[in-house]
């Protein structure tokens, strides 16, 4: 056991961590915003109520990508400060664009969000939870480009003094076309996750509403509606979403075959070059001899993914192995197979379910319908998990499938550790942040729950009547000498 | 000035910024444990920072950021170097982070507690720990001439080092008390009044003391006039306090902030490490910077986006720009009333 695998091990466990929140904030912003722009064009209550209802979960979530970012960023320097020091020049600029770009928007306006309900015209309100899902969405688009120059790098040199990569454009950088293509990609499956949450949420509520626990108390009349309509919006975003996934992971799959063919080769455990390449289904493969014991294949379906012609030519592991060696010299450039290879089909497995749910729940729920069938409503809150688990096995497909470089053809992951931190330094870390992110998750978790238990009355009660207004919805009162809410 | 000189004062303009601002929102939260003698006191205390902390906070991201992308030997020796400090310092924010957002979200006494507790550590630890970081930044660590940190425990928190880390405890958390007192009513502004007073007894020597060993060791001509400056600022600042006149002291405790990091920043220039080792293995600035394509990208957006940055951060602090109180019509034991306020 060395640093740099406890080093790789934390960044695995951090990033994929943070990356079950990112998604959600990236498309609950969104959502949310939707919902209040709703409440601001009809007035009606339903809509105030399921803004400030997702909301809550929302922010309880947004706190929780927040904080683990902060790790993201200081992370490079700790534990790889080879590799950062190699490709700051290049890397740190989306980055630091991020950081003025994008954060500040959203970590000030979230702020005026939250806070501001009774301080700022209701308009301004409305735009600052606008301002943070475009600052959320913007943030995206710098760090996927960051990361999409690791796997693909363009613009740029390695100046022959220092030995570091320089930027020679930055316009190439921000145009490279995996970064565009995964940002499409990423935003669209975030956005497969929001949707997904927002209908597990509401088939929770509704199915509680329909087959109520003993003792429970009878949810609010209006709550069967409220929750039927943002049932509806989960698998509208999901399907629109699912559509811009498949498009854009068409795309993908071309640019692996010809920036990665390491990675699609692996993926696919293709292990020579082929024309006509079949699409495997399920194989069994012997790593050590490099072919395969057991594949069971949809024959040319690879080539024409590919490719885009079904008798195209697909590049082998062994062949591009030994290219590999031919141009960079002796050493194992295959990544770990078995990984990538179940990473990808479970990717893929596990988004396309989600919105192939989506498909038939809105054919189910269509003209004022509900399926009366309790495992419905079960299936529908499964898919939240499996969304969630499409979006970080796609990420271990695109992290993994690099290895064993951090820069593809420039720089080995085994020379980007930080040389001066001892293997114990890091063990105290990875061990301080699984600990840590462990006991954060179950308080997440139960937050959530909480809140979701609670229901929309808890955040705007119900007027004594039995209606479903909301308290008049207050206008800022610019004159006030009133103190200021306390929203914490 | 060449780019990678304009780029070390962005840099500690972002350093700056990042003190006077998260250095009050780090007092209020050390203080919570002094101040806040039952939970409306604390939640008076919590919510006067609760729309500004996140974005104050982004100023260190954006910190490290730039150092990042202007000076990568820079940003990869100093996080891999102070390791466990830096380790500590992350641990701390996610926990105070968290805590800010979750403590108001049940309605119970043993679970705000908690979150009281990681809200005053998560506030108190950093505090220390960036006096100790800055401080060791002028000073240096052993390093070889590949500017790879070999530092134990011993050299990171040396005496030098640790005064650093009493002082900006101290000034933040007086920075803090000032902040509080201009930004509530009630008992936390009477409370935060007196508390600024008292801090000052132990603040101001500790100034004195790192400034004046800063300058001894370390300083040059002009740190000098800076450093005085910023001694006079926090006594002035002290008496203008108890004096009532808070937005003045909040001005003068914030020029000291920025003296003593002006100080900092100035007396390292032009190394961003230094070795201890020897001093001939010192990273300096030419050395760490990205080359001059980078920068001047850099210096283009700095200087179209940071205004446009600074302009909303002011427009979001003159918004809640009212002070906090708690609601006249409840009582200091009933909490319920509160919680009617939900938001968000």
């Amino acid at each position: 056991m060395e640093a740099l695998d406890l080093a790789r091990w934390q960044f695995g466990i951090t990033t994929i961590y943070h990356f079950l929140f990112v998604p959600l904030t990236i498309g609950l912003s969104a959502i949310v915003a939707v919902l209040q722009t709703a409440w601001h064009r009809t007035g009606k209550a339903e809509y105030l109520r399921a803004t400030k209802f997702f909301g809550k979960l929302f922010l309880i979530n947004f706190a929780m990508g927040v904080v683990t970012g902060i790790v993201q960023e200081f992370q490079f320097g700790m534990n790889w400060s080879d590799y950062s020091t190699f490709v700051g020049d290049v890397f740190g600029a989306p980055l630091a664009m991020e950081a003025l770009l994008a954060f500040f928007l959203e970590s000030t306006f979230i702020g005026l969000w939250i806070f501001g309900w009774d301080r700022l015209p209701r308009r301004v309100h409305l735009a600052c939870i606008w301002i943070v899902a475009i600052g959320t969405n913007l943030s995206a688009y710098f760090i996927i480009a960051a990361n999409a120059w690791m796997r693909h790098p363009v613009g740029y040199e390695v100046d022959p003094v220092t030995d570091r990569a320089r930027l020679t454009d930055i316009g190439a950088v921000l145009t490279n076309p995996q970064a565009w293509s995964t940002y499409l990609h990423v935003v669209a499956g975030a956005f497969i996750a929001a949707g997904l949450f927002v209908v597990a949420v509401s088939a929770v509520k509704l199915m509680r509403e329909r087959w109520p626990q003993s003792g429970a108390e009878r949810p609010h009349h209006s709550e069967h509606a409220l929750f039927r309509k943002t049932l509806r919006l989960g698998f509208v975003v999901t399907a629109l979403a699912g559509l811009v996934v498949v498009l854009s992971g068409d795309h993908q799959a071309k640019l692996m075959a010809s920036d990665e063919p390491m990675k699609l080769a692996s993926a696919e455990a293709l292990w020579s070059d082929e024309d006509g390449a079949g699409f495997s289904l399920f194989a069994v493969g012997d790593i050590e001899n490099g072919r395969n014991h057991i594949n069971v294949q949809i024959p040319k379906v690879l080539s024409f993914l590919a490719t885009g012609d079904f008798a195209g030519n697909v590049q082998g592991i062994n062949d591009v192995q030994a290219r590999y060696e031919a141009v960079f010299g002796p050493g194992d450039y295959r990544p770990n197979i078995g990984v990538l290879y179940w990473s990808f089909r479970l990717m893929m497995g596990l988004g396309l379910a989600g919105v192939a749910i989506s498909v038939a729940g809105l054919w189910l729920t269509r003209r004022g319908r509900l399926p009366d069938r309790r495992w419905m409503y079960r299936v529908a809150i499964a898919t939240l998990p499996a969304a969630l688990l499409a979006n970080i096995f796609g990420w271990v497909l695109t992290e993994m499938g690099r290895q064993p470089w951090t820069v593809v053809g420039e720089l080995l992951t085994a020379n980007s550790v930080s040389p001066g931190v001892s293997l114990t330094q890091v063990a105290i870390s990875l061990t301080a942040f699984t600990v840590i992110y462990g006991v954060l998750a179950v308080v997440e978790a139960g937050l959530l729950w909480r809140y979701i238990k609670a229901g929309p009355g808890h955040v705007v009660p119900y007027p004594p009547d039995g209606s479903d207004t909301a308290p008049a919805a207050a206008e800022p009162d610019t004159t006030d000498e009133r103190v200021p809410a306390l929203v914490y | 000035m060449d780019l990678p000189t304009i780029w070390f004062v962005a840099i500690a303009v972002l350093w700056t910024g990042y003190f006077v601002l998260e250095g009050f929102d780090f007092g209020v939260g050390t203080l919570l444990g002094v101040l806040g003698r039952n939970d409306i006191d604390r939640r008076v205390m919590i919510n006067s920072i609760g729309p500004v902390w996140d974005g104050n906070e982004v100023w260190l991201i954006t910190a490290i950021g730039a150092t990042f992308a202007a000076f990568p030997a820079w940003y990869g020796s100093m996080l891999s170097g102070f390791y466990l400090p830096m380790l500590v310092i992350l641990l701390a924010l996610i926990a105070r982070g968290v805590a800010f957002e979750y403590r108001g979200k049940v309605d119970d006494a043993r679970w705000r507690r908690r979150w009281d507790i990681a809200i005053v550590a998560g506030s108190s630890v950093p505090a220390f720990l960036w006096g100790v970081l800055l401080a060791d930044f002028v000073r240096g660590v052993p390093m070889d001439a590949e500017h790879v940190v070999r530092a134990g425990l011993a050299d990171v928190f040396n005496p030098y080092a640790l005064l650093g880390g009493v002082l900006t405890l101290g000034l933040f958390a007086l920075h803090g008390a000032v902040f509080l007192a201009l930004k509530t009513d009630g008992p936390v502004r009477r409370a935060a009044r007196r508390t600024a007073g008292r801090l000052a007894l132990v603040v101001v020597p500790a100034a004195v003391a790192f400034l004046g060993w800063t300058q001894a060791e370390h300083g040059t001509w002009w740190t000098l006039p800076v450093a005085l400056v910023a001694v006079l600022a926090l006594v002035a600042g002290s008496g203008l306090a108890a004096r009532g006149r808070e937005g003045w002291a909040f001005t003068a405790t914030a020029v000291t902030v920025v003296g003593l990091t002006v100080v900092v920043f100035g007396s390292m220039f032009p190394i961003v490490l230094s070795s201890t080792t020897d001093p001939a293995f010192s990273l300096t600035v030419a050395a760490a910077a990205s080359a001059p394509y980078t920068l001047t990208l850099m210096s283009w957006l700095a200087l179209v986006l940071l205004p446009l940055v600074i302009g909303y951060q002011a427009w979001s602090y003159w918004v809640f720009r009212k002070r906090v109180a708690p609601p006249p019509a409840s009582p200091p034991s009933a909490n319920r009333g509160i919680s009617a306020t939900e938001s968000g």
